[in-house]
Protein backbone atom coordinates (compact mmCIF):
# COMPACT_ATOMS: atom_id res chain seq x y z
CA UNK A 1 0.00 0.00 0.00
CA UNK A 2 2.71 2.37 0.66
CA UNK A 3 4.52 1.58 -2.22
CA UNK A 4 1.47 2.58 -4.53
CA UNK A 5 1.30 5.74 -2.79
CA UNK A 6 4.97 6.41 -4.04
CA UNK A 7 3.85 6.02 -7.49
CA UNK A 8 0.75 8.28 -6.90
CA UNK A 9 2.79 10.52 -5.46
CA UNK A 10 5.64 10.69 -8.17
CA UNK A 11 2.87 12.11 -10.35
CA UNK A 12 2.83 9.01 -12.88
CA UNK A 13 -0.39 9.81 -14.28
CA UNK A 14 -2.16 6.22 -14.69
CA UNK A 15 -5.49 4.93 -13.45
CA UNK A 16 -5.59 1.96 -11.19
CA UNK A 17 -6.36 -0.68 -13.94
CA UNK A 18 -2.59 0.54 -15.85
CA UNK A 19 -1.25 -0.91 -12.55
CA UNK A 20 -2.46 -4.49 -13.51
CA UNK A 21 0.29 -7.33 -15.08
CA UNK A 22 -1.66 -10.23 -16.62
CA UNK A 23 -1.36 -13.39 -18.32
CA UNK A 24 -5.15 -14.36 -18.91
CA UNK A 25 -5.37 -18.20 -18.66
CA UNK A 26 -5.89 -19.28 -22.54
CA UNK A 27 -2.78 -17.29 -23.60
CA UNK A 28 -0.80 -19.23 -21.11
CA UNK A 29 -2.56 -22.40 -22.53
CA UNK A 30 -1.57 -21.30 -26.37
CA UNK A 31 1.97 -20.35 -25.20
CA UNK A 32 2.52 -24.03 -23.08
CA UNK A 33 1.14 -25.98 -26.12
CA UNK A 34 3.42 -23.55 -28.47
CA UNK A 35 6.78 -24.33 -26.72
CA UNK A 36 5.88 -28.15 -26.09
CA UNK A 37 5.33 -28.24 -30.03
CA UNK A 38 8.43 -26.61 -31.11
CA UNK A 39 10.50 -28.26 -28.43
CA UNK A 40 8.44 -31.57 -29.42
CA UNK A 41 11.40 -33.85 -28.85
CA UNK A 42 12.10 -32.31 -25.88
CA UNK A 43 8.96 -33.06 -24.74
CA UNK A 44 8.60 -36.71 -26.01
CA UNK A 45 12.26 -37.16 -23.81
CA UNK A 46 10.32 -35.75 -20.83
CA UNK A 47 7.24 -37.32 -20.91
CA UNK A 48 8.50 -40.64 -21.99
CA UNK A 49 9.75 -42.15 -18.30
CA UNK A 50 6.15 -41.23 -17.48
CA UNK A 51 4.32 -43.53 -20.27
CA UNK A 52 6.46 -46.64 -19.43
CA UNK A 53 5.86 -46.09 -15.60
CA UNK A 54 2.25 -45.19 -16.38
CA UNK A 55 1.51 -48.23 -19.15
CA UNK A 56 3.25 -50.36 -15.81
CA UNK A 57 0.61 -49.11 -13.93
CA UNK A 58 -1.80 -49.81 -16.11
CA UNK A 59 -0.47 -53.40 -17.27
CA UNK A 60 -0.78 -54.32 -13.57
CA UNK A 61 -4.02 -53.25 -12.49
CA UNK A 62 -6.27 -54.32 -16.18
CA UNK A 63 -4.17 -57.49 -15.85
CA UNK A 64 -5.68 -57.58 -12.07
CA UNK A 65 -9.10 -56.89 -12.99
CA UNK A 66 -8.84 -59.91 -16.08
CA UNK A 67 -7.54 -62.00 -13.60
CA UNK A 68 -10.34 -61.35 -11.18
CA UNK A 69 -12.89 -61.66 -14.58
CA UNK A 70 -11.42 -65.09 -15.32
CA UNK A 71 -11.75 -66.07 -11.37
CA UNK A 72 -15.65 -65.32 -11.27
CA UNK A 73 -16.02 -68.25 -13.95
CA UNK A 74 -15.28 -70.45 -10.30
CA UNK A 75 -13.66 -72.63 -13.14
CA UNK A 76 -10.50 -74.63 -11.07
CA UNK A 77 -9.22 -75.14 -14.38
CA UNK A 78 -9.11 -71.16 -15.07
CA UNK A 79 -7.67 -70.64 -11.21
CA UNK A 80 -5.06 -73.14 -12.08
CA UNK A 81 -3.64 -71.45 -15.06
CA UNK A 82 -3.89 -68.22 -13.12
CA UNK A 83 -2.02 -70.03 -10.83
CA UNK A 84 0.92 -71.17 -13.02
CA UNK A 85 1.04 -67.77 -14.42
CA UNK A 86 2.39 -66.37 -11.27
CA UNK A 87 -0.67 -65.58 -9.32
CA UNK A 88 -0.21 -66.02 -5.60
CA UNK A 89 -4.10 -67.61 -5.05
CA UNK A 90 -4.76 -69.18 -1.42
CA UNK A 91 -7.37 -71.86 -1.97
CA UNK A 92 -9.86 -69.27 -0.09
CA UNK A 93 -9.07 -66.26 -2.27
CA UNK A 94 -12.08 -65.30 -4.34
CA UNK A 95 -10.02 -62.15 -6.19
CA UNK A 96 -6.61 -60.99 -6.98
CA UNK A 97 -5.00 -58.58 -5.32
CA UNK A 98 -1.84 -56.88 -5.67
CA UNK A 99 1.14 -58.51 -3.22
CA UNK A 100 2.75 -56.30 -1.63
CA UNK A 101 6.19 -56.74 -3.86
CA UNK A 102 4.22 -55.84 -6.84
CA UNK A 103 2.94 -53.08 -5.01
CA UNK A 104 6.69 -52.32 -4.08
CA UNK A 105 8.01 -52.29 -7.86
CA UNK A 106 5.08 -49.95 -9.13
CA UNK A 107 5.81 -47.38 -6.14
CA UNK A 108 9.56 -47.83 -7.35
CA UNK A 109 8.81 -47.40 -10.60
CA UNK A 110 6.90 -44.08 -10.25
CA UNK A 111 9.65 -42.85 -7.66
CA UNK A 112 12.35 -43.42 -10.30
CA UNK A 113 9.93 -41.80 -13.11
CA UNK A 114 9.66 -38.36 -10.72
CA UNK A 115 13.09 -38.47 -10.21
CA UNK A 116 13.92 -38.17 -14.08
CA UNK A 117 11.18 -35.77 -14.84
CA UNK A 118 12.98 -33.44 -12.21
CA UNK A 119 16.00 -34.23 -14.04
CA UNK A 120 14.62 -33.22 -17.62
CA UNK A 121 12.31 -30.67 -16.46
CA UNK A 122 15.41 -28.80 -14.59
CA UNK A 123 17.67 -29.07 -18.17
CA UNK A 124 14.45 -27.65 -19.80
CA UNK A 125 14.79 -24.55 -17.35
CA UNK A 126 18.67 -24.02 -17.62
CA UNK A 127 17.85 -24.38 -21.82
CA UNK A 128 15.11 -21.63 -21.63
CA UNK A 129 17.04 -19.41 -18.81
CA UNK A 130 17.21 -16.77 -21.71
CA UNK A 131 13.83 -16.91 -22.50
CA UNK A 132 12.69 -16.54 -19.01
CA UNK A 133 14.87 -13.84 -18.26
CA UNK A 134 13.47 -12.16 -21.11
CA UNK A 135 9.89 -12.59 -20.76
CA UNK A 136 10.27 -11.03 -17.15
CA UNK A 137 12.23 -8.03 -18.53
CA UNK A 138 8.97 -7.66 -20.84
CA UNK A 139 6.98 -7.35 -16.95
CA UNK A 140 6.15 -11.22 -16.17
CA UNK A 141 5.63 -12.00 -12.96
CA UNK A 142 7.01 -15.17 -11.09
CA UNK A 143 3.59 -16.65 -10.92
CA UNK A 144 3.32 -16.09 -15.05
CA UNK A 145 6.38 -18.50 -15.34
CA UNK A 146 5.44 -20.74 -12.35
CA UNK A 147 1.54 -21.26 -13.95
CA UNK A 148 3.39 -21.52 -17.64
CA UNK A 149 5.54 -24.49 -16.74
CA UNK A 150 2.86 -26.09 -14.47
CA UNK A 151 0.46 -25.82 -17.57
CA UNK A 152 3.10 -27.75 -20.23
CA UNK A 153 4.04 -30.35 -17.47
CA UNK A 154 -0.19 -30.90 -17.30
CA UNK A 155 -0.61 -31.11 -20.89
CA UNK A 156 2.56 -33.28 -20.88
CA UNK A 157 1.18 -35.32 -18.31
CA UNK A 158 -2.11 -35.72 -19.61
CA UNK A 159 -0.96 -36.73 -23.35
CA UNK A 160 1.91 -39.01 -22.03
CA UNK A 161 -0.58 -40.62 -18.94
CA UNK A 162 -2.49 -41.29 -21.63
CA UNK A 163 -0.87 -42.38 -23.97
CA UNK A 164 0.90 -45.08 -21.40
CA UNK A 165 -2.32 -45.85 -20.13
CA UNK A 166 -4.10 -46.98 -22.64
CA UNK A 167 -0.82 -48.94 -24.37
CA UNK A 168 -0.44 -50.54 -21.28
CA UNK A 169 -3.96 -51.62 -20.60
CA UNK A 170 -3.88 -53.06 -24.34
CA UNK A 171 -1.21 -54.99 -23.88
CA UNK A 172 -2.62 -56.97 -20.56
CA UNK A 173 -5.39 -57.32 -22.51
CA UNK A 174 -3.66 -58.82 -25.31
CA UNK A 175 -1.16 -60.79 -23.36
CA UNK A 176 -4.39 -62.60 -21.13
CA UNK A 177 -5.55 -63.14 -24.77
CA UNK A 178 -3.09 -65.11 -26.05
CA UNK A 179 -2.55 -67.41 -22.95
CA UNK A 180 -6.50 -68.32 -21.69
CA UNK A 181 -8.54 -66.52 -25.38
CA UNK A 182 -11.64 -65.11 -25.82
CA UNK A 183 -13.25 -65.93 -22.08
CA UNK A 184 -10.71 -63.41 -20.97
CA UNK A 185 -11.92 -60.91 -22.55
CA UNK A 186 -15.94 -61.99 -22.03
CA UNK A 187 -15.60 -62.02 -18.42
CA UNK A 188 -13.72 -58.77 -18.30
CA UNK A 189 -15.71 -56.16 -16.24
CA UNK A 190 -14.77 -53.15 -18.38
CA UNK A 191 -15.59 -50.71 -16.03
CA UNK A 192 -13.23 -52.21 -13.68
CA UNK A 193 -11.05 -51.97 -16.06
CA UNK A 194 -11.92 -48.35 -17.13
CA UNK A 195 -11.43 -47.76 -14.15
CA UNK A 196 -8.00 -48.93 -13.92
CA UNK A 197 -7.08 -46.99 -16.96
CA UNK A 198 -8.42 -43.94 -15.23
CA UNK A 199 -6.31 -44.46 -12.02
CA UNK A 200 -3.54 -45.15 -13.95
CA UNK A 201 -3.59 -41.45 -16.08
CA UNK A 202 -4.77 -39.60 -13.01
CA UNK A 203 -1.44 -40.84 -11.15
CA UNK A 204 0.58 -40.24 -14.31
CA UNK A 205 -0.54 -36.28 -14.40
CA UNK A 206 0.31 -36.07 -10.38
CA UNK A 207 3.45 -37.50 -10.86
CA UNK A 208 4.34 -35.22 -13.91
CA UNK A 209 3.41 -32.12 -11.90
CA UNK A 210 5.05 -33.14 -8.77
CA UNK A 211 7.96 -33.39 -11.31
CA UNK A 212 7.99 -29.98 -12.30
CA UNK A 213 7.49 -28.34 -9.13
CA UNK A 214 10.89 -27.81 -8.59
CA UNK A 215 11.73 -26.94 -11.43
CA UNK A 216 9.57 -24.48 -11.94
CA UNK A 217 10.11 -22.60 -9.03
CA UNK A 218 13.96 -22.05 -9.80
CA UNK A 219 12.72 -21.02 -13.16
CA UNK A 220 9.98 -18.03 -11.63
CA UNK A 221 12.45 -17.25 -8.97
CA UNK A 222 15.29 -16.53 -11.77
CA UNK A 223 16.26 -13.00 -11.75
CA UNK A 224 15.52 -10.93 -14.83
CA UNK A 225 18.97 -9.95 -15.24
CA UNK A 226 20.29 -13.56 -16.37
CA UNK A 227 18.67 -12.59 -19.97
CA UNK A 228 21.63 -9.85 -20.52
CA UNK A 229 24.20 -13.04 -20.31
CA UNK A 230 25.80 -13.43 -23.11
CA UNK A 231 27.55 -16.48 -22.94
CA UNK A 232 25.96 -20.31 -23.88
CA UNK B 1 1.02 9.47 -24.87
CA UNK B 2 3.75 9.65 -21.86
CA UNK B 3 6.26 10.33 -24.25
CA UNK B 4 4.56 13.84 -25.34
CA UNK B 5 4.94 15.32 -22.11
CA UNK B 6 8.26 14.23 -21.91
CA UNK B 7 9.27 16.23 -25.11
CA UNK B 8 7.59 19.42 -23.83
CA UNK B 9 9.03 19.33 -20.68
CA UNK B 10 12.77 18.75 -22.14
CA UNK B 11 14.82 19.18 -18.62
CA UNK B 12 13.31 16.55 -16.72
CA UNK B 13 15.47 14.15 -15.28
CA UNK B 14 14.54 10.59 -15.93
CA UNK B 15 17.25 8.69 -13.94
CA UNK B 16 19.15 9.77 -11.14
CA UNK B 17 21.61 8.10 -9.31
CA UNK B 18 22.80 8.98 -6.41
CA UNK B 19 25.83 8.23 -4.58
CA UNK B 20 25.80 4.73 -5.53
CA UNK B 21 28.01 2.36 -4.45
CA UNK B 22 27.46 -1.61 -4.93
CA UNK B 23 29.60 -4.68 -3.76
CA UNK B 24 29.95 -7.90 -4.20
CA UNK B 25 31.07 -10.85 -2.20
CA UNK B 26 33.65 -12.63 -4.22
CA UNK B 27 33.93 -15.27 -1.86
CA UNK B 28 35.86 -13.41 1.32
CA UNK B 29 36.48 -10.74 -0.61
CA UNK B 30 34.48 -7.53 -0.78
CA UNK B 31 34.64 -6.53 -4.62
CA UNK B 32 33.31 -2.65 -4.85
CA UNK B 33 32.04 -2.60 -8.14
CA UNK B 34 30.66 0.88 -7.92
CA UNK B 35 32.26 3.32 -5.91
CA UNK B 36 30.15 6.25 -5.38
CA UNK B 37 27.95 7.38 -8.97
CA UNK B 38 26.34 10.15 -9.52
CA UNK B 39 24.71 10.41 -12.93
CA UNK B 40 21.00 12.81 -14.12
CA UNK B 41 19.79 11.71 -17.14
CA UNK B 42 17.71 14.13 -18.97
CA UNK B 43 15.17 12.40 -20.91
CA UNK B 44 14.72 12.31 -24.22
CA UNK B 45 17.89 11.92 -24.54
CA UNK B 46 20.50 9.40 -26.30
CA UNK B 47 23.18 7.98 -23.91
CA UNK B 48 25.78 5.85 -24.24
CA UNK B 49 27.38 4.48 -20.99
CA UNK B 50 31.39 3.80 -22.28
CA UNK B 51 33.94 1.61 -20.24
CA UNK B 52 36.29 -1.40 -20.65
CA UNK B 53 34.74 -5.02 -19.16
CA UNK B 54 35.77 -5.05 -15.45
CA UNK B 55 35.06 -1.15 -15.07
CA UNK B 56 31.64 -1.30 -13.47
CA UNK B 57 29.92 -0.25 -16.78
CA UNK B 58 27.03 -3.49 -16.28
CA UNK B 59 26.66 -3.07 -12.50
CA UNK B 60 25.22 0.54 -13.47
CA UNK B 61 23.59 -0.24 -16.75
CA UNK B 62 21.96 -2.76 -14.29
CA UNK B 63 20.59 -0.72 -11.99
CA UNK B 64 19.40 2.30 -13.96
CA UNK B 65 17.17 -0.47 -15.90
CA UNK B 66 15.96 -2.00 -12.62
CA UNK B 67 17.56 -4.80 -13.08
CA UNK B 68 19.57 -4.77 -10.06
CA UNK B 69 19.83 -2.71 -6.25
CA UNK B 70 22.61 -0.36 -5.18
CA UNK B 71 24.17 -1.54 -2.12
CA UNK B 72 24.03 2.33 -0.72
CA UNK B 73 22.81 5.23 -2.34
CA UNK B 74 19.39 5.43 -4.54
CA UNK B 75 18.48 5.01 -7.74
CA UNK B 76 15.47 6.92 -9.51
CA UNK B 77 13.75 6.17 -12.14
CA UNK B 78 11.17 8.68 -13.44
CA UNK B 79 11.32 9.88 -9.75
CA UNK B 80 10.43 6.63 -8.44
CA UNK B 81 13.65 5.02 -6.04
CA UNK B 82 13.37 1.63 -7.10
CA UNK B 83 14.71 0.56 -3.80
CA UNK B 84 11.40 0.97 -2.42
CA UNK B 85 9.42 -1.27 -4.43
CA UNK B 86 8.29 -4.93 -4.16
CA UNK B 87 9.03 -7.55 -7.08
CA UNK B 88 5.04 -6.68 -8.47
CA UNK B 89 6.14 -3.14 -8.79
CA UNK B 90 9.49 -3.60 -10.14
CA UNK B 91 8.02 -5.73 -12.96
CA UNK B 92 5.62 -3.47 -13.95
CA UNK B 93 7.89 -0.67 -13.62
CA UNK B 94 9.61 -3.22 -16.26
CA UNK B 95 6.61 -3.54 -18.46
CA UNK B 96 5.55 -0.14 -18.71
CA UNK B 97 8.14 1.76 -18.55
CA UNK B 98 11.27 0.18 -19.45
CA UNK B 99 12.02 -1.43 -22.96
CA UNK B 100 15.05 -3.75 -23.14
CA UNK B 101 17.05 -4.50 -26.38
CA UNK B 102 19.80 -7.40 -25.85
CA UNK B 103 23.26 -8.16 -27.24
CA UNK B 104 21.26 -11.50 -27.79
CA UNK B 105 18.48 -9.86 -29.41
CA UNK B 106 16.57 -12.66 -27.34
CA UNK B 107 13.48 -12.92 -29.42
CA UNK B 108 11.47 -15.65 -27.97
CA UNK B 109 11.92 -18.28 -30.26
CA UNK B 110 8.52 -20.56 -29.74
CA UNK B 111 6.76 -17.53 -31.04
CA UNK B 112 6.41 -15.17 -34.07
CA UNK B 113 7.84 -11.99 -34.63
CA UNK B 114 4.49 -10.28 -33.66
CA UNK B 115 3.65 -12.57 -30.66
CA UNK B 116 6.82 -11.51 -29.54
CA UNK B 117 5.93 -7.77 -29.70
CA UNK B 118 2.27 -7.95 -28.69
CA UNK B 119 3.31 -10.40 -25.34
CA UNK B 120 4.61 -6.83 -23.13
CA UNK B 121 0.95 -5.71 -24.63
CA UNK B 122 -0.62 -8.48 -23.10
CA UNK B 123 0.94 -8.28 -19.79
CA UNK B 124 0.08 -4.92 -19.76
CA UNK B 125 -3.81 -5.99 -20.14
CA UNK B 126 -4.78 -4.73 -23.66
CA UNK B 127 -6.88 -6.81 -25.79
CA UNK B 128 -5.48 -9.00 -28.43
CA UNK B 129 -7.03 -7.31 -31.71
CA UNK B 130 -6.08 -3.99 -30.24
CA UNK B 131 -2.02 -5.83 -29.53
CA UNK B 132 -1.84 -7.01 -32.84
CA UNK B 133 -2.78 -3.78 -34.21
CA UNK B 134 -0.45 -1.81 -32.40
CA UNK B 135 2.08 -4.40 -33.16
CA UNK B 136 1.94 -4.73 -36.76
CA UNK B 137 2.15 -0.89 -36.36
CA UNK B 138 5.35 -0.34 -34.60
CA UNK B 139 6.63 -4.11 -36.89
CA UNK B 140 5.90 -1.35 -39.60
CA UNK B 141 7.90 1.52 -37.80
CA UNK B 142 11.17 -0.74 -37.66
CA UNK B 143 10.48 -1.64 -41.33
CA UNK B 144 9.53 -5.25 -40.83
CA UNK B 145 6.41 -4.62 -41.87
CA UNK B 146 5.89 -7.87 -44.03
CA UNK B 147 7.60 -9.99 -42.01
CA UNK B 148 5.23 -10.25 -38.89
CA UNK B 149 4.06 -13.73 -39.04
CA UNK B 150 7.73 -15.22 -39.43
CA UNK B 151 9.44 -17.43 -36.41
CA UNK B 152 12.71 -16.01 -35.07
CA UNK B 153 15.05 -18.55 -36.89
CA UNK B 154 13.71 -17.14 -40.31
CA UNK B 155 15.10 -13.77 -39.48
CA UNK B 156 18.28 -12.76 -39.95
CA UNK B 157 20.15 -11.02 -36.57
CA UNK B 158 19.48 -7.32 -38.08
CA UNK B 159 15.69 -8.04 -38.26
CA UNK B 160 15.64 -10.34 -35.21
CA UNK B 161 16.90 -7.23 -33.63
CA UNK B 162 14.37 -4.87 -34.97
CA UNK B 163 11.77 -7.07 -33.78
CA UNK B 164 13.65 -6.62 -30.59
CA UNK B 165 13.51 -2.63 -30.47
CA UNK B 166 9.42 -2.74 -31.79
CA UNK B 167 8.75 -5.25 -28.78
CA UNK B 168 10.56 -2.78 -26.57
CA UNK B 169 8.78 0.06 -27.82
CA UNK B 170 5.52 -2.03 -26.87
CA UNK B 171 3.84 -0.07 -23.64
CA UNK B 172 5.51 3.12 -25.01
CA UNK B 173 8.18 3.33 -21.90
CA UNK B 174 10.11 6.30 -21.15
CA UNK B 175 13.34 4.58 -21.20
CA UNK B 176 14.97 1.77 -23.43
CA UNK B 177 17.78 0.24 -22.17
CA UNK B 178 20.17 -1.34 -25.08
CA UNK B 179 22.65 -3.67 -23.70
CA UNK B 180 25.08 -3.53 -26.53
CA UNK B 181 22.52 -3.60 -29.32
CA UNK B 182 24.79 -4.01 -32.10
CA UNK B 183 27.36 -6.39 -30.49
CA UNK B 184 26.10 -9.35 -32.43
CA UNK B 185 26.02 -7.44 -35.82
CA UNK B 186 27.99 -6.93 -38.93
CA UNK B 187 28.95 -3.33 -39.24
CA UNK B 188 26.45 -1.55 -41.36
CA UNK B 189 23.41 -3.71 -39.69
CA UNK B 190 24.51 -2.43 -36.41
CA UNK B 191 24.97 1.16 -37.83
CA UNK B 192 21.48 0.52 -39.04
CA UNK B 193 20.29 -0.09 -35.92
CA UNK B 194 21.71 2.72 -34.26
CA UNK B 195 20.13 4.67 -36.67
CA UNK B 196 17.46 3.33 -36.10
CA UNK B 197 17.28 3.66 -32.20
CA UNK B 198 18.70 7.46 -32.65
CA UNK B 199 15.53 8.06 -34.94
CA UNK B 200 13.49 6.38 -32.36
CA UNK B 201 14.97 8.81 -29.49
CA UNK B 202 13.98 12.06 -31.60
CA UNK B 203 10.57 11.28 -33.37
CA UNK B 204 8.90 9.37 -30.26
CA UNK B 205 11.17 11.33 -26.90
CA UNK B 206 12.22 7.59 -25.79
CA UNK B 207 15.43 8.10 -23.36
CA UNK B 208 17.76 5.68 -25.28
CA UNK B 209 20.35 4.39 -22.50
CA UNK B 210 22.96 2.17 -24.90
CA UNK B 211 25.77 0.48 -23.03
CA UNK B 212 28.37 -0.02 -25.51
CA UNK B 213 32.47 -0.59 -26.74
CA UNK B 214 31.45 0.50 -30.35
CA UNK B 215 32.37 4.02 -31.18
CA UNK B 216 29.86 4.09 -34.21
CA UNK B 217 27.52 4.84 -31.41
CA UNK B 218 29.28 8.14 -30.09
CA UNK B 219 28.22 9.91 -33.84
CA UNK B 220 24.67 9.92 -32.57
CA UNK B 221 24.88 10.23 -29.04
CA UNK B 222 23.63 13.14 -27.02
CA UNK B 223 25.97 12.49 -23.74
CA UNK B 224 28.54 9.49 -23.34
CA UNK B 225 29.84 8.83 -19.84
CA UNK B 226 33.04 7.30 -19.40
CA UNK B 227 33.10 4.77 -16.85
CA UNK B 228 36.16 3.24 -15.43
CA UNK B 229 37.27 2.23 -12.07
CA UNK B 230 33.83 2.38 -10.88
CA UNK B 231 33.51 5.90 -11.07
CA UNK B 232 32.49 7.93 -13.92
CA UNK B 233 35.22 9.54 -15.48
CA UNK B 234 33.95 11.44 -17.55
CA UNK B 235 30.91 12.74 -19.16
CA UNK B 236 30.59 14.40 -22.42
CA UNK B 237 28.23 16.09 -24.15
CA UNK B 238 27.26 15.98 -27.79
CA UNK B 239 29.01 19.24 -28.87
CA UNK B 240 32.68 18.85 -27.08
CA UNK B 241 32.29 14.80 -28.20
CA UNK B 242 32.97 16.19 -32.12
CA UNK B 243 36.45 17.31 -30.44
CA UNK B 244 37.30 14.13 -28.89
CA UNK B 245 36.00 12.00 -32.04
CA UNK B 246 38.60 13.85 -34.19
CA UNK B 247 41.34 12.99 -31.53
CA UNK B 248 40.40 9.37 -31.29
CA UNK B 249 40.93 9.56 -34.89
CA UNK B 250 44.02 10.48 -35.10
CA UNK B 251 45.00 8.80 -32.02
CA UNK B 252 47.12 5.91 -32.78
CA UNK B 253 45.46 3.82 -29.56
CA UNK B 254 42.21 3.92 -32.18
CA UNK B 255 42.20 0.28 -32.05
CA UNK B 256 42.86 -0.53 -28.77
CA UNK B 257 39.97 1.95 -27.52
CA UNK B 258 37.39 0.64 -29.65
CA UNK B 259 38.19 -3.02 -29.14
CA UNK B 260 37.97 -2.01 -25.35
Amino acid sequence: MQNHFIFHSAGLKSDKIDRLLVLPFMKSVEIAIKSIRVRFFRSLITTISLVLAVSFVSFTRVGSDVANGLLSTGEPALRQALIRSGYDLQPEDVSVGNSPKQQWIIVLSLLVCVVGIVNAQLMAVTERFREIGTMKCLGALDRFILRLFLLEAGIQGLIGSGVGAVVGGAFALFNFFLRFGTVSITTLSWTQAGLSVAGATLIGCVLSLVGVMYPAMVAARMQPVEAMRVEQ
Amino acid sequence: MLSTGTVMTDSRKIVRVTHVTKSFKLGKLDVLALKGVDLEITAGNYISIMGPSGSGKSTLFNMIGGLDKPTTGKVFIDEVDIAQLDAYELAWLRCRKIGYIFQTFNIIQVMTALENVTLPMTFAGMADDAAAEKGIKLLEMVGLGDRFQHKPFELSGGQQQRVAIARALANDPAIILADEPTGNLDLNTGEEIIYLLKQLSRERGVTIISATHDIKMLNVSDQVVWIRDGRIDKIENRDELSISIGQIGTKPGHDTLSEC
